[in-house]
């Protein structure tokens, strides 16, 4: 048997019902393997080892007693703004040092009823603003495929975590496309579900209108299982959507013989790496071959979108990030009087992009020029759902690059902020339009850095991109590769 | 993409220390001189959306169709006041303590 470390989710679950290993035996495992590789890549921000165990025995003592759940035993990490109860919670950010969450996340609490074991937080940038987690106030992560280059943000320590056999299996968040960019960047399975899809419920918000939970995995069917449990209505948060969690184990399966696979004309007219549009175009044969016929799209409001998706993100997140200001939880600089105390807390507290993109967010909604930007960005936000609603008309999902090109090297796009929100043009569509969108590895640029297919699916039709996802990973040999991450063995057990 | 020069210039800059001071964030010297320049630039490409015409169209504020999600109003199960008083930075007689805001 192979490691257990580099078991996908749905191998560890045979694993630990055939008996081969117990779920303290893979969480030591893990435990291990981060000890031994975690302080190159610098996906955790947090681990607490002996809770892991007690909380690994206490799943193998359910199991033990004949009870059951379809995660039972299986250790995941959490990005670090999705809140445990118990666990700290920084997002990545200084101003939250310290906190410790109150409460379960409901995406976290439906895992846990599942079996699941919780353990570690993953690194991120900060309150999720970046695309190449250098914006964390902690310490960077590196690619597990090339220490010199980022893993993507603003999901890093999530994607890397995987990719680098850290964990199975891990969650983040995407307002703009912080779990598909980062799961392109690391080579493995990201999934951004449907607005709505799943509660947000102890996600601390970004941008309330866009921010979706997903999970991060080696394989297609890890993503569909995990999609699953954390899918359905909540009361706890009104804009999740009411009714059962789609069913995609079952679909996925079925083929996409007929399909009609959409590719947008703007996204292929130039701006895109050669390496990345070879492999893409590489991958729509192969859904050819698979029985699917490609259909040239337009989506022609597409050099909108970055414009428009940094009104709407930096409006929504300076509302939301008012609530750091020192009174009720978080570090707090004293102040004069509660002026004084807040912009000192909040200068303090706060790193440059935040900084950048609440001051931005601000001035957007201000008196003045709220009907020429926010409003404004709103309404073209409406023109990029029609695209979209016109060109599911034609086909039933779309295909695209996850990014521009494979990771770029640290400090390469830090000097002009700009440049780098462009680097999420391909995947910010999707928030905007609240579809649903996924990257899988389609091959290695220059035979070493992972490239990502992004597959996107109409609103609540996952089934659609995961019957996708699943035919092409079915069909192709990028599922289990590795990053070749050399293991000093007197590393191990540190 | 790349910014588009023919986007008509906004028709004041931003002013930073102000929007900063509404935002509750004091800058530094230097920072406050980075990020004019860096918004600017920011601003000028967000200015592309002047290209479009939007008459007519309603403004998208989320991508679902739910509205008025009412629940029964009824008790129901909230955090303990010793739980939510654990993160407070600064806590008396049960309460979170801030600075005097009437003199």
């Amino acid at each position: 048997m192979a490691e257990l470390t580099q078991l996908t989710l749905h191998e560890t679950l045979d694993a630990l019902a055939r008996g081969t290993c117990s779920s303290e035996d893979v969480t030591r495992a893990y435990l291990d393997r981060i000890a031994a590789v975690d302080d190159r890549i610098g996906a955790f921000l947090h681990l607490d080892r002996d809770q892991a165990l007690a909380d690994a025995r206490a799943a193998d003592a359910r199991r033990k007693a004949g009870q059951g759940g379809r995660l039972l035993g299986v250790p995941l990490a959490m990005k670090d703004v999705l809140n445990v109860k118990g666990h700290p919670c920084t997002c990545g950010s200084q101003i939250l040092k310290g906190y410790v969450a109150p409460y379960d996340a409901t995406a976290v609490a439906r895992l846990r009823a599942e079996g699941a074991v919780i353990m570690g937080r993953l690194n991120m940038d900060e309150f999720a603003m970046g695309s190449s987690n250098e914006n964390s106030s902690y310490h960077p992560v590196r690619n597990p495929y090339d220490l010199g280059r980022v893993p993507g943000g603003s999901s890093g320590g999530s994607a890397a975590a995987v990719a680098a056999d850290e964990i199975t299996a891990s969650l983040g968040s995407d307002t703009g496309g912080s779990i598909r960019q980062p799961a392109s960047f690391c080579g493995v399975v990201g999934v951004k579900p449907s607005y709505g899809r799943v509660s947000r419920y102890g996600l601390t918000a970004f941008a309330s209108s866009l921010d979706q939970i997903g999970p991060f995995t080696k394989e297609v069917a890890d993503a569909a299982l995990l999609t699953e449990v954390m899918s359905g209505g909540d009361p706890l948060d009104s804009t999740s959507v009411p009714g059962p969690a789609p069913e995609l184990l079952a679909t996925m399966k079925q083929g996409i013989r007929g399909f009609r696979i959409g590719l947008p004309k703007e996204y292929f007219q130039g701006g895109m790496d050669a390496a990345t549009e070879a492999l893409v175009r590489a991958a729509v044969k192969q859904l050819e071959a698979l029985g699917a016929e490609p259909v040239e799209i337009s989506l022609p409001h597409t050099e909108y979108a970055i414009a428009t998706y940094y009104i709407i993100a930096t409006a929504e997140a300076s509302a939301n990030l008012a609530r750091f200001d020192g009174v009720r939880y978080g570090n707090r600089i004293a102040g004069v009087d509660p002026i004084d105390m807040y912009e000192k807390t909040r200068s303090a507290g706060f790193g440059n992009e935040v900084k950048r993109r609440i001051i931005l967010g601000t001035y957007v909604l201000s008196s003045g020029y709220y009907d020429a930007y926010y409003k404004k960005a709103q309404k073209v936000r409406a023109l990029i759902r029609r695209d979209f609603d016109e060109a599911f008309k034609t086909c039933q999902a779309i295909v695209t690059p996850a990014t521009p090109s494979a990771a770029f090297g640290f400090g390469e796009k830090t000097g002009d902020p700009l440049q780098m929100y462009l680097s999420d043009i391909f995947t910010v569509t999707t928030n905007l339009a609240g579809i649903c969108g996924m990257s899988v590895p389609c091959g290695f640029a220059g035979g070493t850095l992972p490239v990502g297919l992004q597959i996107l699916g109409p609103a609540f039709r996952e089934d659609n991109m995961f019957r996708v996802a699943h035919a092409y990973e079915q069909a192709t040999a990028w599922r289990g590769k590795r990053p070749p991450l050399a293991v000093d063995a007197g590393r191990t057990g540190a | 993409m790349d910014v588009n020069a023919n986007a008509p210039a906004s028709p004041e800059k931003i002013d930073v220390a102000y929007v900063a001071h509404l935002a509750r964030i004091s800058l530094a010297p230097g920072e406050q001189e980075l990020f004019q320049q860096q918004l600017e630039h920011i601003l000028d490409h967000v200015n592309k959306l002047n290209e479009l015409d939007v008459s007519g169209i309603e403004p998208m504020a989320h991508a679902i169709p739910v509205k008025n999600c009412f629940r029964e109003d009824v008790e129901r199960p909230g955090l303990a006041h010793e739980a939510a008083m654990r993160n407070a930075p600064e806590e008396r007689h049960g309460q979170f303590f801030v600075p005097r805001i009437l003199e």
